[in-house]
This record gives C-alpha cells, sequence and structure tokens, in this order.
C-alpha cells in the first residue's frame, strides 16, 4: 500500500488520542488533570462512537490509573495513560512498579508546572522529578512529533520491554491546534504489529508464576543491571525504530538529539520540547544577523544519549542549555546531565545554563537573541558570569 | 499429611542463580517462599522437645514461612534454612514443646 498521509488540523492532545487510537491500544485507565483531559474525552469519544475497542477503566486517581495499566500490561494487553503535572507525581511509586516488572506501557505527559502556586502552565519540572523510575522519555517540539512519538514509543518499548513516556507541553502544543500527517491504519498495523508479550499472566496454557514478588538482596541487585542493559540497548532500537519510520512515512527520527545547522555552529542552544521550535526558528534569524550557531534538540532524555552529546559538543565552542525545569539546591536538569555526560571526555566546551519559561512564561525569539548575546560574550571572554542564569528574573 | 518437604522444596533449594545471565528479563516466579533462605536473619532458634509434642501441627499452621515440616514419625522439625526465628511457633504451642534458645553463630 503506498503511503498517503491523511493531513488533519488537530491540537497535540487528539494527535496523542489519535496515535493511541491507530496504535490499537486495548486498554486505557486515565483520570482527567488540565491539561491532559481532552486526551481522554476523546478516547472516549472513540469508543462512545464505536470506532475503537478499547477497555476503558475509569479510576478515583491516578495511582489507581498506572495500577491498573499494569495490571492490564501484565495480562499481555497494549496499555495507555496521560496525565500532567499533580497527577505524574501521585503516580510515581507506580511508576517503578512497571518498569521493575518490565511492562511496555506508553504514557503521555503533558508538561506542567508542579504546585504550589498552583498553575496550569507548561513545565517540565513534572517529567523530570521522574527520571529515575526507568521509563524511557522522550519530548516533542509539535504537535507531529506527538503523534509519531506516542507510534515509535509503543514499538521501542515493546522491543526492550521497558515502559516509554511522551512528553508534550502544556497549552503550547495540548491545546493550540495545527496540521499534522497521520498515518493510514493498514499502515500503522505494519509499522507496529500486536504486542507479543515477554510473560502473559493471561496465558492459562503455562505453568502458574508470581510478577514483582520478593527478591533478597541475593537477586535485587541483577534486575537493576538487566533494567540498565535494556535502556542501552533502547538506544540501538530508538534509532533503528527512527530511521524505519523515517522511510515509510517521510519523517525521520534516527538522531535521538537532532541537530539543527550545528556543522559550522560557533555554539549552539540545548533544550528539549516546544521551546526548540522557538530556538529554531531563532537561529535561522541569528544566521542572517551573523551569529553561528545552532540548534540540539534532546528528544530522547532517557536513555540519555552521551554518544550523540559527545559527538555534537567536540565540535563547538560553547552550549547554552535551555532548561525549562529546575532541581532545587542545584540547577537545570538537562544541565547537569549534560555536563556529567561529558565530564570524562576530551570535549569541554563552555556550558552555561539559562533558566527559562518555567511555569509558562513565554518564551521568544527576542529571548534566544537575548542570549545569544550573553553566550557570544561569555564566549569571547572565555569564561561564564553565572553558571546558573534566572534569565526571566524582576530584577 | 503434606510435609511439605518433598521433591519441591529439594529442587527449590538448588535453586542459586549465580550468573546475570541466568536470571529472567523481568522479576517473575522469584522469590518464592521456597527459594528466599530466610535463615540468616535470626538471632534466636526454635528447638523441639518431643517429649511434649502432641502432633497438633498448630505450629505448623502459624509458620509464616515453610520452616516447619513434619517428620515420617509425625513429629515436628524445623528447616533451619527457612527459619527467621520470629517465635511464632513457640508462642502458639499448646504444651510449651518448643522454646526459643538463643543462637550461637
Amino acid at each position: 500500500m503506498e503511503y498517503k498521509p491523511i493531513r488533519k488540523v488537530v491540537s497535540g492532545n487528539y494527535a496523542a488520542a489519535y496515535a493511541a487510537l491507530h496504535a490499537r491500544v486495548q486498554v486505557v485507565a486515565a483520570y482527567p488533570i488540565t491539561p491532559q483531559t481532552s486526551i481522554i474525552e476523546k478516547i472516549a469519544e472513540f469508543i462512545a462512537n464505536g470506532e475503537a475497542d478499547i477497555q476503558y477503566v475509569p479510576v478515583e486517581s491516578e495511582h489507581s490509573a498506572m495500577a491498573a495499566c499494569i495490571g492490564a500490561s501484565a495480562a499481555g494487553a497494549r496499555a495507555f495513560t496521560a496525565t500532567s503535572a499533580q497527577g505524574l507525581a501521585l503516580m510515581h511509586e507506580m511508576l517503578h512498579w512497571a518498569s521493575g516488572a518490565r511492562l511496555p506501557i506508553v504514557m503521555v505527559d503533558v508538561n506542567r508546572a508542579m504546585a504550589p502556586p498552583w498553575s496550569v502552565w507548561d513545565d517540565q519540572t513534572d517529567s523530570l522529578a521522574q527520571r529515575d523510575t526507568g521509563w524511557m522519555q522522550f519530548y516533542a517540539e509539535n504537535n507531529q512529533e506527538v503523534y509519531d512519538g506516542v507510534l515509535m514509543a509503543f514499538k521501542v518499548a515493546e522491543t526492550v520491554n521497558l515502559p516509554a513516556m511522551i512528553v508534550e507541553s502544556a497549552f503550547i502544543l495540548s491545546h493550540t491546534y495545527d496540521v499534522i500527517e497521520m498515518i493510514p491504519q493498514e499502515l500503522v498495523d505494519e509499522f507496529l504489529p500486536p504486542r507479543k508479550p515477554l510473560y502473559d499472566l493471561a496465558d492459562f496454557e503455562r505453568e502458574p508464576f508470581s510478577v514483582g514478588s520478593l527478591a533478597t538482596p541475593a537477586d535485587y541487585y541483577e534486575f537493576r543491571y538487566k533494567i540498565q542493559k535494556s535502556m542501552e540497548e533502547a538506544k540501538k532500537v530508538i534509532k533503528e525504530v527512527g530511521r524505519e519510520f523515517g522511510e515509510r512515512f517521510g519523517r525521520d527520527y534516527s538522531q535521538m538529539i537532532e541537530t539543527y545547522r550545528t556543522d559550522d555552529a560557533d555554539f549552539v542552544f540545548m533544550g528539549m520540547g516546544s521551546l526548540m521550535g522557538t530556538v529554531k526558528e531563532a537561529v535561522d534569524i541569528l544566521r542572517q544577523e551573523g551569529y553561528k550557531v545552532g540548534a540540539a534538540k534532546v528528544r530522547w532524555f532517557r536513555p540519555f544519549p552521551k554518544e550523540e552529546l559527545y559527538e555534537l559538543a567536540k565540535n563547538v565552542d560553547g552550549i547554552a542549555v535551555l532548561d525549562r525545569n529546575y532541581s532545587f539546591g542545584m540547577e537545570g536538569i538537562l544541565f547537569t546531565e549534560a555536563k556529567g555526560a561529558l565530564y570524562n571526555t576530551d570535549a569541554k566546551p563552555l556550558m552555561k545554563n539559562y533558566i527559562v519559561g518555567l511555569g509558562g512564561r513565554d518564551f521568544t525569539v527576542n529571548d534566544v537573541r537575548k542570549i545569544a548575546e550573553n553566550m557570544k560574550a561569555v564566549i569571547e571572554k572565555g569564561e561564564l558570569d553565572v553558571e546558573v542564569d534566572w534569565y526571566h528574573l524582576k530584577r | 499429611m503434606n510435609t511439605l518437604f518433598g521433591e519441591k522444596k529439594a529442587e527449590a533449594k538448588k535453586i542459586v542463580l549465580t550468573s546475570v545471565d541466568q536470571y529472567p528479563e523481568a522479576p517473575i516466579s522469584l522469590g518464592t517462599t521456597l527459594s528466599n533462605f530466610t535463615g540468616d536473619w535470626r538471632t534466636f532458634i526454635p528447638v523441639v522437645n518431643e517429649d511434649k509434642c502432641v502432633k497438633c501441627y498448630i505450629c505448623w499452621k502459624f509458620c509464616p514461612e515453610p520452616a516447619i515440616y513434619i517428620k515420617p514419625d509425625g513429629y515436628v522439625a524445623i528447616d533451619y534454612d527457612y527459619c527467621k526465628g520470629c517465635g511464632i511457633c513457640a508462642n502458639e504451642c499448646p504444651t510449651k514443646a518448643i522454646t526459643m534458645e538463643k543462637e550461637e553463630k
């Protein structure tokens, strides 16, 4: 069958819902929370209209939503959920159960700032706070990447038996409409065949077995190592799946860090999610103004693409890390990770951390220009003015 | 009477994984009470006095681990690979046939 994309104007949330539909998810358990709500409303609509054969489990909290997905996934189903901020935090304990039991659940997290003060706007601290739960994390730049990301995430997750989180920005993507190219169902089915579970609790032919029961100090350690091995393997799988996606549907995701005009760049802006769309726009403008700059969008934060970062870092004088998140008592989370990944290498670009857009504060092309001016001065001087720059702060 | 010290238990005792490659990908069917040796946790050790034992098997029912088994002669005995030394058996024994003694290590 020849690939003819179906163009549709959808919000980021509807892109997520359509992707779940096209991935033929079998079980959805979710609890509504702004700004995620319209994802599960749309899925409920698919079910009500008879467009989807999905078991929807209404639950009383996000902790239960993830618990239901874990049960469904352990029984061999393709399970999906979505949440935001406080809801994701409430799931935290269950996130460990999903990855520890090696269940390839896929979730969309609509990035939203953590309260208090109460906020429903874009901020990556909620998802990055789940960094160590054993979930893979993909940050989408636009609605198209939300749709593509969900489809790829299922394939990657079911190959390496680890859960994956697709992260999109509150309102900037979740409620903003854009044209995306959807893939006809038959071609999605070819790309993403039905799940073959590693272990299937609903397989009544085999001997009974227990899942996630006690491991003493004699055994626990080895299971942790196995997760790390699978995370390393996931890097290969992600690149292969991303390349295959490009060959089939024209959008290549083989780079875990998408580089934009970095080849001859003096310094690059590095960040994740929707703000990198703004940065790419700014890079084009800054190039016309004589700045030799590029953009490096970290698509997959877990597993962390150390090797790709090294390839980038050894060819530039500086990296401006734009963090729409913060780890209190330290610095932006991507900044910590990036510096840590490069410490034992010979790539030593000047790295400066700009804290931007927390709680949904606007981040514009003009902001990128100001950061470029500052970064240029820092590189010329050869030393940092400050390591962590609270860029928007009202002084 | 189920002695719980048949082939299955002997088999479980043999499951000691010595290389990471032997482990299943996911933690399944691991850590059953049979394959987890909990016998190195204890400070006190239960000792059975067969002169007082009336073969009621209350200790056997109450033991939270597979640590008490019934010998062919009908008396109970302790499998010290599994006994945590919790003392429930001694507490529940109606004839005080089981006493907890400080273990010399």
